[in-house]
């Protein structure tokens, strides 16, 4: 167990490693100058160059890229070209309104998601079944920026039940969240859906039912103690999916988490905090699918080795 | 494929699925004959004295957008956009993907490990922030983004693939085409390929819908499809600010996306259900 | 147009008349104005944002400021000043008895030291080249020189700044942000992080900066102007979305909108009657323009670009922003001095245009390329733009992107046409040159200069020089007639098309009082945050 451990770590090292060059070599290609952004409209070309110089941006890329790697080992991000401010604590100023959503949007996707799986994974093959799955599609068809703007509308504007976006108290997330877990848990429910019809063909199972132990209870208990393993660890696998919607469902209601701090720094090609969002966000994927993983070889020590 | 067919048949949900694909493209194709107006022109009564969108009415039937242009016809012309980069995006990448999954499956070694840690590395990459920057770097046109959405989608497929190209290397026939003395990429061609079709097909049409969505969601972010070109995203994007006293501008163009989205996924389940049965009713 | 301009000073001359009469305001009560954007920094020499410039301004002060709600130049830190008759020698004597937040007295030291700290390099400030005229700047600039030689300071309430040669604009430059009086022992003590910490001389301190939630603003009890400013705190949060910000607003819940208030919501809030005297309108120093590349076929042929100045139907565009703007004839906006309210520029006339291309020799047309920033409203001009350009038969393929790619696109010349709507020109100083030398001189028309059009007309860069030496006061006026004369030439070669002047409308909360003008002034955007006062202590 300890040595599959290590190994996914120093994986993960690595993956997050090419992420870096991935974005920076791709940072380095957008046709603008961050330095005339820096330097605004009035700047000289010498105070341009100066500027230039003074934050490394007229070296190599490959030496710029060591440079940032060995600030980064140091947890120093680099400052904000535009926000002038860490990197570090615009991200972590604006995190928690970030993990506030997702984790509104994981509840969401648990409370529907699991639910409507189990359910349609004892109705295999039936019209309940059919149409869950066909509403689970409808769930992952449905464009995010739409059920946000719809949401809107009906609840905030038209019946006032909740705000018309912002960040704030409970009432805030609801939305936002919904929006996520609506689309996500149409995935979810679909993933739990197939790992019960695993479980429930397994041997244990239909002797239960054989001896006649009440339906429901062998969905619930029997079966479901040996899904919900995975089925938790897919979770896991999710958190690329969040990444993903982050930053729409926050254009969409003005949250102020890191996918806005990241679309701001995009128009104005603030390289840093690009570099640290990009970062953030793939260390969350990364542990997301390292948990998952993880989570799965302790039920099928199978995995490990493969 | 007969076989597959009947199946096929049978599954009434993917069945719908088909017939609204086709109805759409029917409609995207002879949009210059179905649409009543121009789609580009900006009508002087399309918008009020104050400048705002006009509602549904019998002139403009969906109403107009905010430069005063017909609404129902830009979502004609909109679909072309729409299927154009759906299925033009969704072919490449999963030409990518099967290049790239069936390659690392049957060669191996370094070449396969190298190959399916890149994809590691993809899969960690969120995958919209890729897009934006690539958007950026690209400077968008139709076919840039075709190519934007090709680049980020098409990892889903090099896994599947990969899967399934272990599985068919270890069988009887592949051994027997290796010690018959044949090159590797002519059993790959020949031999492995013709067995994986079921499955570059199934993912060719789930496909298409993740990059319909994803072609809506660059667009409604400002940095897809340039306009005047209508795009259902960019409808949205242009219209967002209005949306509280226009709410048609965002719902039209925004069930348009759900509703072909949705087409793709459920023909793409039905057709893997009818491909391959023993993998029916699961993921 | 020309209705415009009359309001604006209208509006100016009943606030002062008004407030003449008028009591002051009693002191005491708080105001929370909402952003969207995080405020980016405080610090007098970097920030350069619509958004901090104002804030900035209310937290330090320079040697000169403007008369509240006008452009016109008033001593501020400075108590006095002369100019010698050769106008390159300006004494200010400073006003007695003004402290820094933290205690210490302003001595002409930190003058020498604010304004040196600007042009040192090393701190990257992009105000650096507004001080191109005081002596010794090359020698700084080029980091021979560790301070101004043309800064000397006789005696702790003396400044005496030399100049190269002379500049009328250099009252301006005194007062603009970069100038501002910093206590250097704060900035060595915060280093980089001083924009968060700000210590200044202002009429109010920071005392909380929580990022990415909320900056107060309290008041400064040893503000050397007694009995100003008239609030005791004002609190700014950020992360508001604007729409529900205007929401909270209505609620009572905030006092003003710092962002514009949402399109989807101004027709309705402006019609709505419970909003009267709420909603102020007021004229920015901003003019919406599109460039044509002057250096690049078809668009270094003048009559291309007059053709295309009578082919953009400026009305409607005007109507795609909900009236929120004026048309615009020339360079200048009209509250700038140096507008021509004579002048009527291109009126808009497809079929004289269509004429004018077919002289130049594109009776068929061309295809070009429309640069435009990619958010709303800018694709929707542009594409306003596009369809009357189609009108006179060029097809210009619209190219939407990020606000640094389109200014990059701009700076190297490889944009043929751009909108410069969301990047636009919004006056540093309310003086008709600073519409000029970056924008239209040929000191910007270099690679990565912010003149797009690479528009370099020598005779007018001669005049431009000419205007910006006639320092004398008894030569003011004469100065700014040769500067509308500088503009009306340039509207000749027609470098750009000028579109639109934005109108401002903001909304405050019928809690706080104070004259409309400090709600738009023309210097304090968007708020003139020392003038206005709550209601509810009065």
């Amino acid at each position: 167990m300890l040595r599959f451990l290590a190994g996914r770590l120093f994986q993960s090292v690595f993956i997050l490693l090419g992420v870096t060059i991935i974005t920076f070599g791709l940072l380095f290609l957008i046709p603008a100058d961050p330095v005339r952004m820096i330097a605004g409209r009035s700047a000289t070309p010498q105070t341009v160059e100066s500027i230039r110089r003074q934050l490394g941006l007229d070296q190599p890329i490959p030496v710029q890229y060591v440079r940032y790697l060995a600030n980064l080992a140091r947890g120093d991000m680099g400052r904000s070209y535009v926000q002038k401010a860490p990197v570090n604590e615009l991200i972590a100023s604006r995190l928690p309104a970030t993990l506030q959503l997702m984790g509104a949007a994981i509840l969401i996707q648990l409370m529907i998601g699991l639910p409507a799986g189990i359910f349609a994974s004892t109705r295999r093959n039936r019209p309940s079944d059919k149409a869950i799955m066909v509403f689970s599609f409808v769930g992952i068809s449905a464009p995010q920026f739409v059920v946000g703007l719809l949401l809107i509308y009906v609840f905030a504007f038209k019946f006032e039940l909740f705000p018309l976006g912002g960040y704030g108290g409970i009432g805030h997330v609801i939305l936002p969240a919904l929006t996520l877990g609506i689309t996500v848990s149409g995935w979810y429910s679909r993933m739990s859906r197939s790992s019960m019809i695993e479980v429930l063909r397994q041997d244990y199972i239909r002797t239960a039912r054989a001896k006649g132990v009440n339906e429901w209870r062998v969905v619930l208990v029997h079966a479901l103690r040996n899904a919900i393993l995975p089925i938790i660890a897919m979770i896991g696998i999710d958190i690329g999916l969040y990444a993903q919607g982050i930053v729409v469902v926050e254009a969409v209601f003005g949250w102020p988490g890191i996918g806005q701090l990241a679309w701001l720094a995009i128009q104005r090609v603030d390289i840093p905090i690009i570099m640290g969002v990009t970062l953030v966000a793939a260390v969350g994927i990364v542990v997301g699918n390292l948990c998952a993983d993880i989570a799965t070889s302790f039920i099928d020590p199978r995995v490990r080795h493969s | 494929m007969g076989e597959a067919w009947k199946r096929f048949k049978k599954d009434r949900v993917a069945l719908v699925g088909a017939i609204i694909i086709a109805t759409i493209s029917l409609a995207a194709v002879f949009a210059p004959l179905i649409a009543p107006y121009d789609p580009f022109e900006q009508f002087f009564e399309g918008l009020t004295i104050e400048g705002a969108p006009r509602p549904p009415d019998g002139e403009f039937w969906l109403g107009t957008d905010l430069l005063g242009r017909d609404l129902f016809s830009r979502l004609l012309y909109g679909a072309r956009t729409s299927l154009i980069i759906g299925i033009a995006a969704n072919a490449a990448a999963v030409l990518i993907g099967t290049a790239f999954g069936a390659t690392a499956g049957y060669v191996g070694g370094w070449v396969g490990i190298a190959i399916m840690r890149f994809t590691d590395l993809m899969m960690a990459f969120p995958a919209l922030l890729l897009a934006i920057a690539l958007a950026a770097i690209l400077k968008p046109s139709l076919w840039i983004v075709a190519l934007v959405i090709a680049l980020v989608n098409w990892v889903q497929t090099a896994r599947v693939i990969y899967t399934q190209t272990r599985a068919l290397v270890e069988r009887e026939f592949i051994e027997a085409a290796r010690a018959a003395g044949a090159a590797w990429p002519r059993i790959l061609m020949v031999h492995v390929l013709p067995h994986l079709v079921p499955h570059i097909l199934v993912w060719a049409t789930l496909g298409i819908s993740v990059t319909v969505l994803l072609e809506a969601t660059l667009s409604f972010l400002g940095i897809g499809v340039q306009p005047p070109t209508p795009s259902w995203g960019g409808i949205i994007f242009e219209s967002q600010s209005y949306f509280l006293s226009a709410p048609w501008l965002v719902f039209f163009p925004g069930i348009s996306i759900l509703v072909v989205a949705l087409a793709f996924n459920v023909v793409g389940d039905g057709l893997r259900d009818a491909l391959d049965p023993t993998q029916r009713g699961r993921d | 147009m020309l209705r415009a301009l009359i309001v604006a000073t209208i509006m100016v001359a009943i606030g002062f008349a008004g407030a003449a009469v008028q009591a002051a305001p009693k002191q005491g009560g708080d105001m929370i104005v909402t952003y969207k954007d995080d405020i980016s920094t405080l610090d007098p020499a970097i920030g350069y944002d619509w958004q901090n410039w104002s804030m900035i301004k209310s937290l330090f002060d320079g040697l000169m400021d403007y008369k509240p709600g006008t452009t016109e130049l008033i001593p501020d830190l400075a108590e006095s000043y002369t100019i010698s008759d050769d106008g390159l020698t300006y004494t200010f004597k400073l006003r007695p008895g003004v402290k820094f937040h933290n205690g210490r007295a302003l001595t002409s030291a930190d003058i020498k030291y604010s304004i040196e700290r600007s042009v040192n390099p090393a701190t990257q400030s992009p105000g650096q080249g507004f001080f191109w005229q005081i002596a010794g700047f090359e020698e700084m600039t080029s980091g021979k020189a560790k301070e101004l030689s043309g800064i000397t300071t006789p005696d702790d309430s003396t400044v005496v700044i030399k100049l190269s040669q002379p500049d009328a604009t250099f009252l301006q430059i005194v007062a603009i942000n970069f100038a501002f009086a910093v206590p250097r022992e704060e900035v060595e003590k915060y280093g980089p992080d001083f924009g968060r910490n700000p210590v200044g001389t202002g009429a109010f301190k920071m005392t909380e900066w929580t990022l990415g939630q909320r900056v107060v603003f309290e008041r400064n009890a040893d503000y050397f102007r007694k009995g100003s400013p008239y609030l005791d705190k004002i609190t700014f949060e950020v992360g508001q979305d604007p729409s529900v910000a205007l929401l909270r607003l209505k609620r009572g819940e905030v006092d003003v909108l710092g962002d514009p208030i949402p399109s989807a919501n101004f027709l309705q809030e402006k019609a709505d009657p419970a909003n009267a005297g709420l909603i102020v309108e007021g004229d920015l120093l901003h003019t919406g323009y599109i460039t044509m590349n002057t250096t690049k076929p078809p668009f270094d042929n003048k009559l291309v670009r007059q053709a295309v100045n009578m082919a953009v139907n400026k009305e409607r565009v005007i109507k795609i922003v909900n009236g929120r703007a004026s048309v615009a004839s020339q360079p200048l906006p009209p509250a700038m001095p140096g507008y021509d309210n004579d002048y009527k520029g291109y009126s808009y006339d497809p079929a004289k245009a269509k004429q004018l291309l077919a002289e130049a020799g594109y009776a068929e047309g061309f295809e070009t390329e429309l640069y435009a920033m990619n958010t709303d409203p800018n694709p929707r001009i542009a594409q306003s733009i596009q369809q009357d350009l189609a009108a006179i038969g060029i097809k210009a393929e619209i190219k939407a992107l990020a606000q640094a790619t389109v200014i990059d696109a701009g700076g190297e010349g490889t944009a043929p046409m751009l909108w410069s709507g969301g990047m636009a020109w919004i006056a540093d100083y309310p003086d008709p040159s600073n519409f000029y030398g970056p924008i239209l001189g040929c000191g910007g028309a270099v690679p990565g200069g912010w003149n797009w059009a690479k528009y370099c007309n020598k005779e007018i860069d001669a005049l431009a020089a000419k205007a910006d030496g006639m320092a004398s006061v008894d030569q003011a006026a004469a100065r700014i007639e040769l500067w509308r004369q500088i503009y009306n030439k340039i509207m000749d070669d027609a470098p750009w098309v000028p579109v639109m002047n934005e109108v401002r409308f903001a909304m405050h909360s019928a809690r706080i009082g104070g004259d409309d003008i400090f709600f738009a002034d023309p210097i304090h955007i968007p708020v003139h945050y020392e003038y206005v006062y709550a209601k509810d202590v009065q």
